[in-house]
């Protein structure tokens, strides 16, 4: 599987979306047909490119949201809509079962997580930045594997959770998950702290001391992702441990 | 001369992976860098990459220094790789 | 060509009558860069001119603001596709700047504050045919959009018209900048829509 998605030249191919669900006011994940899928590996993305019908066409990339192998030879992307963007909004809003868009990939071979790794793993995700994460966290269970994950998801509200009923079911199933919450601009009640930004606090309680030497997986906005993997640097993880992945500055 | 940059949006070398797997065989987002300017080495995928451009321009994170251009015109990819002095690509499966 | 989504429409877009092939009309100004937004305080601000034969002319923020300025209304045109029409701004012309300097250079290399450099033949900076501006819509050209100060030459496509210019180098044979090394034309011309290599 490993060796499939990670070589051999790529070319655009046509996903026709099966269905497409809500997993926020915002964000909707798309479940896409595509043929001949070769197979990925959790926190790859691939390129979406969209063409109007005077030729016009843009391009994105967006994480794949689900793991593989799927039973229905499906693959998930989940898309947080940007009010100003050209392509999210589209993708979120306009986009219905049967529709065709252009994609390409598996693609990207750093920021991924590999079920024969047995370190200890720390998922960090601000926002959107969750939907690799979350193939990580599923791709772990359905390999069986028995390395424990522990992932600090930092979301604006309680209402702007990607996947909260499969986290909720995850934790209670899936042994050896935890999640953390770290809301930035409200809590849902009852709440043991005030809204706030991740911080040193956050992650030496919620993640794995540096002793474990855990593999670390960050994404998010750029801003996020910078102070969340200079916490883990100054917790004292070793920098070649921390893979980070960039999201924002596209629509 | 100046004061440091404002960096606007950027993202990261991950981002180049299904424009350089077009050209590629194998991902280069996963091999090693070494940037002639510092001749600091790491993931391709953590270089600090300009999209919002004529093309992509990747830099490095610890000079700033531009590592890779790649400029895409309709039946052509242009891949300026002078700012690289060295790859290393692992190979997957050996 | 690919599959067409239906539906899909992309960013707002006006294909008007007048614009260089292949060309959309904008109304905003987007913002591009390859790099940090150099920010470039006025009491550091220099704009050099070499000659080919190392012949250096030199002007600081104040030297230079005290130069004759000229108001110009103007077409631009983005090689990303983007056109904006009737751009209006403030700034030097070459034709001032380089009415001292003694050269029989045929090419020039543009430099900015950040590394950036671009070719332009001597002969498409003169005849009022480029500035360096200062003001864009009657205000100070913000550092995103190049200032405190730009190279303007709008009959060639827009990255010839380097943001935080700092000088100009005068060259007897042509060679290529930023851009130009990475694919793009020598030369740029939107009407000829020279955009890439071979073009």
């Amino acid at each position: 599987m490993a060796r499939t998605a990670v070589s051999g030249r790529l070319i655009w191919r046509a996903a026709t979306i099966a269905e497409a669900r809500w997993e926020s006011p915002t964000a909707r994940t798309l479940v896409l047909d595509v043929p001949d899928w070769p197979g990925h590996l959790p926190g790859q993305h691939v390129d979406v490119r969209l063409t109007a019908e005077d030729g016009y066409s843009a391009q994105r990339s967006y994480s794949i949201a689900s793991a593989w192998p799927e039973p229905g030879g499906k693959v998930e992307l989940t898309v947080q809509r940007l009010d100003d963007g050209e392509v999210s909004p589209y993708l979120t809003d306009t986009v219905q079962a049967g529709d065709q868009i252009e994609l390409r990939g598996p693609v990207g071979g750093w920021f991924v997580w590999r079920e024969k790794s047995t370190a200890p793993v720390v998922l960090l995700g601000g926002g959107s930045g969750v939907v690799p994460l979350m193939a990580m966290v599923r791709a772990r269970a359905i390999a069986g594997s028995k390395q424990p994950f522990r992932l600090i998801y930092s979301v604006r509200t309680p209402e702007d959770v990607l996947y909260a009923d499969e986290l909720r079911r995850r934790v209670r199933d899936d042994a050896g998950l935890d999640v953390h919450y770290v809301y930035t601009r409200k809590t849902p009640d009852n709440w043991p702290s005030a809204p706030k930004r991740i911080d040193v606090a956050a992650v030496n309680t919620y993640g794995w001391p540096p002793d474990f030497t855990p593999d670390c997986f960050v994404c998010g906005p750029t801003t996020f992702v910078e102070t969340a993997a200079d916490i883990l640097v100054a917790l004292g993880h070793d920098p070649r441990r921390i893979r980070t992945e960039r999201f924002g500055g596209t629509s | 001369m100046t004061q440091p940059g404002h960096r606007g949006p950027m993202l990261d070398g991950n981002s180049m992976a299904g424009d350089l797997r077009e050209i590629f065989a194998v991902d280069v987002t996963a091999a090693r860098y070494m940037c002639a300017g510092c001749t600091h080495t790491d993931a391709v995928a953590t270089l600090m990459v300009w999209h919002q451009s004529p093309g992509l321009v990747a830099r490095c994170p610890n000079c700033d220094d531009v590592v890779i251009r790649v400029v895409r015109a309709p039946d052509r990819v242009y891949l300026d790789l002078r700012g690289s002095v060295r790859l290393e690509v692992p190979l997957e499966g050996s | 060509m690919g599959i067409i989504s239906r539906g899909f429409g992309g960013r707002r877009r006006e294909s008007v009558p007048g614009l260089p092939p292949g060309q959309y009309l904008t109304h905003d100004f987007p913002v591009l860069s390859a790099g940090p937004t150099p920010r470039v305080p006025l009491d550091r601000w220099r704009f050099t001119v070499t000659t080919e034969t190392g012949d250096r002319t030199s002007w600081n923020w104040t030297e230079f603001q005290a130069l004759p300025a000229e108001d110009v209304t103007v077409d631009i045109h983005c090689v990303t596709k983007w056109s904006k029409l009737g751009s209006t701004w403030r700034g030097v012309s070459l034709d001032t700047l380089l009415a001292g300097v003694e050269s029989a250079a045929d090419y020039t290399m543009v430099h900015s504050f950040g590394g950036y450099t671009t070719n332009v033949p001597m002969e498409d900076l003169l005849d009022g045919k480029a500035w360096v501006a200062y003001k864009f819509d009657g205000e100070d050209l913000e550092p995103e959009h190049g200032g405190p100060a730009r190279l303007l030459i709008p009959h060639l496509y827009f990255w010839k018209s380097a943001k935080w210019v700092n000088g100009i180098q005068l060259m007897p044979e042509d060679e290529p900048g930023f851009w130009e090394a990475a694919g793009y034309h020598m030369y740029g011309d939107p009407w000829r829509e020279q955009r890439y290599q071979g073009d």
